[in-house]
């Protein structure tokens, strides 16, 4: 989420006419399981409605289970297959620079994603082609479907790898606003190569019951209990709570 | 091919013009280079095998428009869907045997994501000869024709390839094209004309309909020619678009010859026949006999002795339009 927030809000610049625009810069969620959060950001935004966020996951709804983009351009590609996101937005990128489109192209990859063969086939490609327009990010949140990633596969030494792939790496703290804007400054003011960057993060960060609990990873039901808490936990007034509540129901 | 050699010495042959001694991966790749000056958004996606494929024509003649993938189908099929994204229109090139590696690849980032993506596949089914069992791609037709949106086309002669590839330039959306290993017979003339999803008839008839694609068009001349030996009248359906179906060109040869006979070099599985079963029982349900592989893999051996072997040669399709005639006639 706050990768999201800080891509969107400071890094890419969109309107809901650049759905036309071939030159814009581009935002996939490789993985695609997330798109809540995605959801959720473009309302904020306004490049949807807040009142379309109950549809998600219903029948007849554009908020498809992952991000479709026959239904939502902004979505770039559709996703939910891990590791095919990432290979479509080498392809934007590299079919920008080969147009002299001047856009970047930005990919959000989980970390148990990169256990698919095809994000090292990519990786392996996008140093290749020396896609300095193309910046991968790795939410790092250590937790991924059944499991720690160290259980079921394990990813270290993380960086280690993408740098022998060819690639810029670098580590942040993906809870610190600052950090994430200056490793995409680097990665914009690097040359030759794609950057990544490794955030660690927590999964659920602010939500004190759903921190690091990967029963969580897949699931979007909610209590109003639940609710409740996790507006407490994230210091939200229960009046800006409510407004964001009216809006959503209403 | 003997087959389609002895085709082409019989006078009453469908306009038979003689052998450019051109593959259908070669016709693919020269033509794709002479029309690429015209379409200018038309960009080349490889995975080490250009040689191969017919695109090494391309390379030469559009090298800043060529790229390379290395041996990673998988990555290089989603990232012809992020390049169609830009407004390109990329030509996916490998062999069928490694699309169908990256179907699902295919089936996400191109179709489900509506990508103007051309994925073009040569060395299909036992023409491709002596590389065996492994790389005799059987089931690609089955595998790409179940993905929805996805046009599905199999040309038969190196002048039909080089309509299509022009025709598949100039349509919107994805399409699977097979090209082919092995030297092809010219046997359309200069007039013939390509339209994704109509049949063009090379022979009219009443008894039987041939209905063929791909290698397997040139045999089904060959036996369509025996057959009027036999007193028998064959027509004879090239079914060059697999998907769309030409669903009126067979239900008027149902009304008119009441059986057929289809062939394919591809399992007799989710291909040409199954597609041809499929509109016929919604249609006009008649006899239907299948020439392709019988569920089997491939194996070793020259393309023609192959062909002789698994049952996909003239006097293979000649005998089962007798048999579909022959059921028919009980009926």
């Amino acid at each position: 989420m706050d990768i999201l927030a800080t891509l969107y809000g400071w890094e890419i610049s969109l309107t809901k006419s650049d759905t036309d625009n071939d030159a814009r810069d581009r935002f996939v969620l490789s993985k695609g399981h997330a798109c809540p959060a995605l959801y959720a950001t473009w309302a904020a935004l306004g490049l949807i409605s807040l009142q379309s966020i109950p549809t998600l996951r219903k029948l007849g709804s554009p908020l498809q289970g992952h991000p479709h983009v026959v239904d939502m351009p902004f979505a770039e590609t559709s996703t939910g297959s891990l590791g095919q996101g990432f290979s479509a937005a080498i392809g934007m990128a590299l079919g920008a620079r080969h147009q002299g489109l001047g856009s970047r192209v930005y990919a959000l990859l989980g970390d148990g994603e990169l256990q698919e063969g095809q994000v090292w086939e990519a990786a392996m490609s996008a140093s290749h082609h020396g896609l300095s327009n193309l910046c991968a990010i790795v939410d790092y949140n250590k937790l991924q479907s059944d499991d720690r990633n160290a259980n079921i596969m394990a990813l270290e030494p993380l960086a280690v790898r993408w740098r022998a792939f060819g690639w810029n790496a670098i580590e942040i703290d993906g809870h610190d606003f600052d950090a994430i804007k200056n490793a995409l400054d680097a990665a914009r003011n690097t040359d030759g190569l794609p950057t990544v960057i490794i955030a660690h993060t927590i999964k659920g960060k602010g939500v004190s019951y759903m921190e690091d609990s990967a029963p969580w990873h897949g699931s979007v039901k909610l209590s109003n209990d639940d609710i409740s808490r996790a507006l407490q936990d994230l210091s939200l007034d229960n009046a800006t709570a409510q407004d964001w509540i009216d809006g959503i129901v209403n | 091919m003997a087959s389609s050699t002895n085709a082409l010495k019989v006078e009453t042959a469908p306009q038979l013009i003689g052998s450019s001694g051109d593959s259908l991966r070669e016709a693919f790749g020269k033509a794709l280079s002479g029309l690429a000056d015209q379409y200018k958004d038309v960009v080349v996606l490889d995975a080490d095998i250009a040689g191969g494929t017919g695109v090494h024509h391309f390379r030469k003649s559009h090298p800043d428009r060529f790229f390379q993938f290395g041996i990673a189908e998988q990555n290089m099929m989603s990232v012809a869907g992020g390049m169609a994204a830009t407004g390109l229109t990329p030509f996916v090139t490998t062999f069928a045997v490694f699309c169908l590696r990256a179907v699902e690849q295919a089936r996400l980032s191109i179709a489900y994501s509506n990508r103007n993506v051309k994925i073009v596949a040569s060395h299909p089914g036992l023409d491709v000869g002596p590389d065996g069992g492994s790389a005799q791609c059987l089931e690609d037709i089955a595998a790409f024709r179940a993905i929805p949106g996805m046009t599905v086309i199999s040309p038969a002669d190196p002048f039909e390839m080089q309509l299509a590839t022009e025709a598949v330039i100039k349509h919107s959306g994805p399409v699977y094209m097979r090209t082919g290993r092995s030297p092809a017979e010219r046997i359309l003339p200069d007039t013939h004309q390509f339209e994704i999803g109509k049949a063009t008839m090379l022979r009219d008839g009443r008894d039987v309909t041939i209905v063929a694609c791909g290698v397997e068009v040139a045999r089904a001349c060959d036996a369509a020619n025996t057959l009027e030996q036999d007193g028998i009248s064959a027509r004879v359906l090239n079914m060059a678009t697999v998907k769309p179906i030409d669903r009126a060109a067979l239900q008027t040869a149902a009304l008119e010859t009441g059986c057929f006979v289809t062939c394919e070099d591809h399992n007799i599985y989710g291909g040409l026949g199954s597609a041809v079963a499929e509109a016929l029982a919604q249609s006009a349900p008649c006899p239907i006999e299948f020439i392709g592989v019988q569920d089997r893999f491939g194996e070793s051996g020259e393309p023609d002795e192959l062909a002789d072997y698994y049952g996909l040669t003239g006097p293979y399709i000649a005998a089962a339009a007798k048999r579909a005639i022959a059921r028919r006639n009980q009926q």
